[in-house]
C-alpha cells in the first residue's frame, strides 16, 4: 500500500503533542496529514482505501532513541533490514541506531552506510549514533563535527561508559558547538566488574556477582555534574536505579539540560525474575530490586525521565544459550515495548495513555529532534503514525521480525498489539503483517 | 518428588530426613567386604565434571558403583568441550546416549539448571559456581545428626569466605531448614550483604561466637581473594578469621570441626587443629559416599518418587510413609 488516500476511520487520537484524546477520522494524502476531523464527517478517498479503526488507537508512530541493529559486523544478530522491520511492527517510525558495532561507527563511513541501508529497507528512519570516543575506547573523542554535520545527532559509547571524567567533560564541552547529545551508558566499571545481576537478596541465594545500584548512581551523580560545569546537553541512557531518578529530578528542578530513558524491561521486572537462570533476562544495566523498578514507573509518570527507549539488543540464540556467566547481556524490545508499556503501566493505571505515548513518542522525537515524528497530527505534517489495539492479548513467542529471539519476555501474555504502522505516508505494516 | 537436586532451597524438611535416614542404611555396605548392592543395576550415571574435583567426583563415582549402576566419567580436559562443545551439545548428547543421572560439577552458578532444559535424565549439582553444592551440604548435616543424634536446636557458625562459598549457601539453608541456629562469621567483605535474610545471624568477630557452639565450620579462603581485596594480607585473614590452637581451646567441649575440603593448613585453620580428635574432616569424607548412594537411589531408585512431594503436588501423596529401610538388601 504505497502513497495515494488513506483514511483511518473512527480511531481514538492520542496526540501529546496537541493535547488531543478524542474520537477522530484522519486523512493521509500524499505522504503528508490531509485532515483530521470529527469522527464520520470524512467520506473517505474516493481513489484511496479506509482502514476501520474501531477500537484502536491513532498516535504519532514510536521513536527509539536505543537500539543496537548490529549492523554491520555481527549480521547473524540483526541487520539495518530486520531491525528496521521488527521497528515497524513494534509502532516505531524512528530509531537510533547504537554505535557499537563492528567497526564502531566513530566516523563517517559507518554512519553513512548504517543511512544507506535504511534507506533501502524504507521501514523506518533510522538515525545513526556516533560513537563518542574512537573505538570506544574512552580515551580519544571521535570526530564528533564531521559526524554532526552529517545530521548525526546524538553520541553515546553505549555498551561502556566512558569512565574518565576528563573525556567526558571534553565531549559535553566540545559537542556545544554543533548543539548535539552526548548520551551516556552509566557505570563504574570498577564497581560492577564480574557482575552478572544486581546485588541483592537475590544475588546472594542466586550464587551470581552483583553490582550495586551504586555502580550506575555514582556515573550519574558525576556526569550531572559535568553537565552542569560543561552546559552540555546530556542524556542519560537505560536508567535502572532509584537513587538515579532522585539524581535526575534534583537535577532538572535545577535547571540543568538533562534527559534520560528507561527501558520497557527495567519497568516491567525485577532481579527475582532471574531465579531460573533465563540468560535472556540478562540485560545491563541489570534489573533492580521492586523499589527501583517502582521509581522508575514514578520517574516516568512524573516526567522526570523523558522517554520510553528498548535497548533492543539482538543475540544469536548460540551465545544466550549458555553458562549464565558466559551468555551476553540484553534483550530484543522493539516488537514488545508497547505491549509492555500498555500491560504494566497504562493498563494498572500507573501511567496514563497519553503519557506513555508522548514518553514513546514525543519526547524522544524532540530528543533526537527527529522532525516529522513525535506529531503533533495535523494537517501537511509527515504522516509517521501507528495504530494500535490497546485490548488484544497475544503470546510473546517466535516468529519475531527480528533476526533474534532473545525476548526477556518470552511466553508471556501480553495486552496491545500494533495494527498499522505508517511510514511517510506508506503503510509499512498493515494488519499486524510487515508489507516490505 | 524431586527429579533433580539443584539446590538445599528445593528441599523440604521431610525431604532431608527421609535422604539422611536412608544413608543411614547405605553407610552399612561399606563396611562390608563385598560393599555393592544391586539397587541401580542397569543404570547409567554419568559424571560431567567441568571443574576438577577429585574427592567429590570419586565419591560420586564411588556411591554409584557400590549401587551397581554404569558410571561414565565426562571429564571436559581433552574432550569435545575442549574443542569448544557448548553445554548444550554436551548435554544433547549424553541424552542420546541414554544418561538416567547427570552429575554436574561446573564454575558457573546455575549451569545444572540450565542444564535440565536439555535433558531428560535426572540432574545432580555437584557444585556450581558460588551457587550451592547441595550434597556437600547434605553429608554435612548427616556427619552432625550422626554425633549429635539431632540438628534442632544446635548451635553452629560457619566461618569465612561467605561470599564466594557454595558449601556455605547449602549447609546455612540446610541448618536453618533443620531448626538449627547459624552465624556466618567473616569480614563484612566476604559475608553477603544480604546474608541476614537467609536466616543466619552475622558475626564480624570469631572469638565471641565461639564459645557457645556446637559445631565449627572452616570454609576454605582462596588466596586469590587477597588480590581482590576482599581482605588486606592471608596473615591478617588467619589472624582474625582463622582456626588457631588458642580458638580451639575457646570452644565448648564435644564442638565439632568442620571443613569441606580441600584445605589450606595455616591459613583457615592451623595444622594441629585439623588433626585433633573433633575434627570430623575425614568422616566428612565417608558420610559422603553414603549420601550421594542414598540421593542416586531416592532419585534414579525402581520406584522414582520416593521423595516427599513439594508443595505444588496434590496432597495425596504426601501422607506415604516414609520408608527408611532404603532398600538395599
Amino acid at each position: 500500500m504505497t502513497g495515494g488516500r488513506v483514511l483511518f476511520r473512527g480511531a481514538r487520537l492520542v496526540d501529546p503533542a496537541s493535547g488531543h484524546d478524542g474520537a477522530a477520522d484522519v486523512l493521509v494524502e500524499d505522504g503528508v496529514v490531509a485532515a483530521v476531523e470529527g469522527p464520520g464527517t470524512s467520506s473517505g478517498p474516493r481513489d484511496g482505501s479506509v482502514l476501520d479503526c474501531d477500537g484502536l488507537v491513532l498516535a504519532p508512530g514510536f521513536v527509539d532513541l536505543h537500539a543496537h541493529l548490529r549492523e554491520p559486523g555481527r549480521e547473524d544478530k540483526e541487520t539495518v533490514e530486520t531491525g528496521s522491520r521488527a521497528a515497524a511492527m513494534g509502532g516505531y517510525t524512528a530509531i537510533a541506531a547504537m554505535a557499537n558495532t563492528d567497526p564502531v561507527a566513530d566516523g563517517l563511513a559507518v554512519v553513512q552506510e548504517v543511512r544507506a541501508l535504511a534507506e533501502a529497507a524504507g521501514l523506518c528512519e533510522v538515525h545513526p549514533v556516533g560513537a563518542i570516543t574512537k573505538g570506544l575506547a574512552g580515551e580519544a573523542m571521535s570526530e564528533i563535527g564531521e559526524m554532526a554535520a552529517a545530521g548525526v545527532r546524538m553520541f553515546s559509547d553505549d555498551g561502556r561508559c566512558v569512565q574518565r571524567s576528563r573525556v567526558l567533560r571534553m565531549a559535553l564541552e566540545y559537542a556545544r558547538t554543533f548543539d548535539v547529545i552526548i548520551a551516556e551508558h552509566c557505570e563504574d566499571e570498577s564497581l560492577a566488574e564480574g557482575a552478572q545481576m544486581h546485588e541483592g537478596y537475590s544475588s546472594s541465594l542466586l550464587g551470581l556477582a552483583g553490582q550495586p545500584s551504586e555502580a550506575e548512581e555514582i556515573v550519574v551523580a558525576r556526569d550531572l555534574l559535568l553537565a552542569r560545569l560543561t552546559q552540555g546537553r546530556l542524556h542519560l541512557c537505560h536508567l535502572s536505579a532509584a537513587g538515579s531518578v532522585d539524581l535526575v529530578r534534583g537535577a532538572k528542578a535545577d535547571g540543568l539540560r538533562v534527559t534520560a530513558e528507561v527501558t520497557p524491561h527495567h519497568l516491567a521486572l525485577t532481579d527475582e525474575d532471574l531465579a531460573e537462570y533465563d540468560t535472556n533476562r540478562k540485560v545491563n544495566p541489570p534489573m533492580r530490586s521492586s523499589e527501583d523498578r517502582d521509581a522508575l514507573r514514578a520517574g516516568l509518570a512524573d516526567g522526570t525521565l523523558d522517554a520510553v527507549a528498548t535497548d533492543h539488543a539482538p543475540h544469536a540464540v548460540e551465545d544466550k544459550e549458555q553458562e549464565f556467566d558466559q551468555a551476553p547481556p540484553g534483550t530484543v524490545g522493539l516488537e514488545t515495548a508497547l505491549a509492555v508499556v500498555l500491560t504494566e503501566l497504562v493498563g494498572p493505571g500507573r501511567v496514563s495513555l497519553l503519557r506513555a505515548i508522548e514518553a514513546m513518542s514525543t519526547a524522544p522525537a524532540r530528543i533526537l529532534r527527529a522532525s516529522g515524528h513525535g506529531g503533533p497530527v495535523e494537517p501537511g505534517r509527515d504522516a509517521n503514525l501507528v495504530a494500535f489495539d490497546p485490548g488484544a492479548a497475544w503470546v510473546v513467542e517466535p516468529p519475531f521480525a527480528s533476526r533474534s529471539r532473545n525476548s526477556a519476555f518470552l511466553g508471556r501474555t501480553l495486552r496491545g498489539r500494533v495494527v498499522h504502522t505508517m511510514f511517510g505516508g506508506e503503510l509499512v505494516v498493515h494488519e499486524g503483517k510487515a508489507q516490505r | 518428588m524431586i527429579k533433580h537436586l539443584l539446590s538445599m532451597t528445593q528441599l523440604s524438611r521431610e525431604d532431608v530426613t527421609r535422604i539422611l535416614d536412608t544413608a543411614d542404611s547405605f553407610r552399612e555396605v561399606g563396611t562390608r567386604v563385598i560393599k555393592k548392592v544391586p539397587a541401580l543395576r542397569g543404570r547409567t550415571v554419568v559424571n560431567l565434571f567441568y571443574e576438577n574435583s577429585t574427592r567429590t567426583r570419586i565419591s560420586f563415582e564411588l556411591a554409584a558403583k557400590r549401587l551397581s549402576a554404569d558410571v561414565i566419567n565426562f571429564s571436559t580436559s581433552g574432550s569435545s568441550v575442549a574443542k569448544g562443545e557448548s553445554l548444550k551439545d554436551t548435554a544433547l548428547t549424553l541424552e542420546a546416549m541414554g544418561a538416567d543421572a547427570i552429575v554436574i560439577r561446573h564454575s558457573s552458578s546455575g549451569s545444572p539448571a540450565t542444564l535440565t532444559r536439555w535433558v531428560t535424565a535426572s540432574v545432580l549439582n555437584a557444585g556450581d559456581g558460588t551457587h550451592e553444592h547441595p550434597t556437600q551440604g547434605l553429608l554435612d548435616l548427616y556427619t552432625i545428626r550422626e554425633r549429635f543424634g539431632r540438628i534442632e536446636g544446635l548451635r553452629a557458625a560457619i566461618v569465612g569466605d561467605v561470599l564466594h562459598s557454595r558449601v556455605a549457601r547449602s549447609l546455612t539453608f540446610g541448618l536453618s531448614k533443620m531448626g538449627a541456629e547459624v552465624t556466618l562469621v567473616g569480614p563484612p567483605t566476604l559475608v553477603p550483604p544480604d546474608a541476614p535474610a537467609w536466616g543466619a545471624q552475622v558475626s564480624y568477630e570469631l572469638d565471641p561466637v565461639l564459645p557457645k557452639l556446637d559445631v565449627c565450620y572452616m570454609l576454605r579462603v582462596q588466596r586469590e581473594r587477597q588480590r581482590q581485596q576482599f581482605f588486606p594480607s592471608v596473615r591478617e585473614y588467619s589472624r582474625l578469621y582463622g582456626l588457631s590452637r588458642e580458638r580451639v581451646d575457646m570452644l565448648p567441649e564435644g564442638c565439632m570441626i568442620m571443613h569441606p575440603g580441600p584445605m589450606n593448613r595455616g591459613v583457615e585453620i592451623a595444622s594441629d587443629v585439623a588433626d585433633l580428635p573433633q575434627s570430623v574432616i575425614t568422616e566428612q569424607v565417608t558420610n559422603g559416599i553414603a549420601v550421594r548412594m542414598s540421593l542416586l537411589y531416592l532419585m534414579l531408585g525402581s520406584s522414582r518418587g520416593e521423595l516427599a512431594p513439594s508443595e505444588d503436588d496434590d496432597g495425596t501423596a504426601g501422607e506415604r510413609a516414609p520408608r527408611s529401610d532404603g532398600g538395599a538388601s
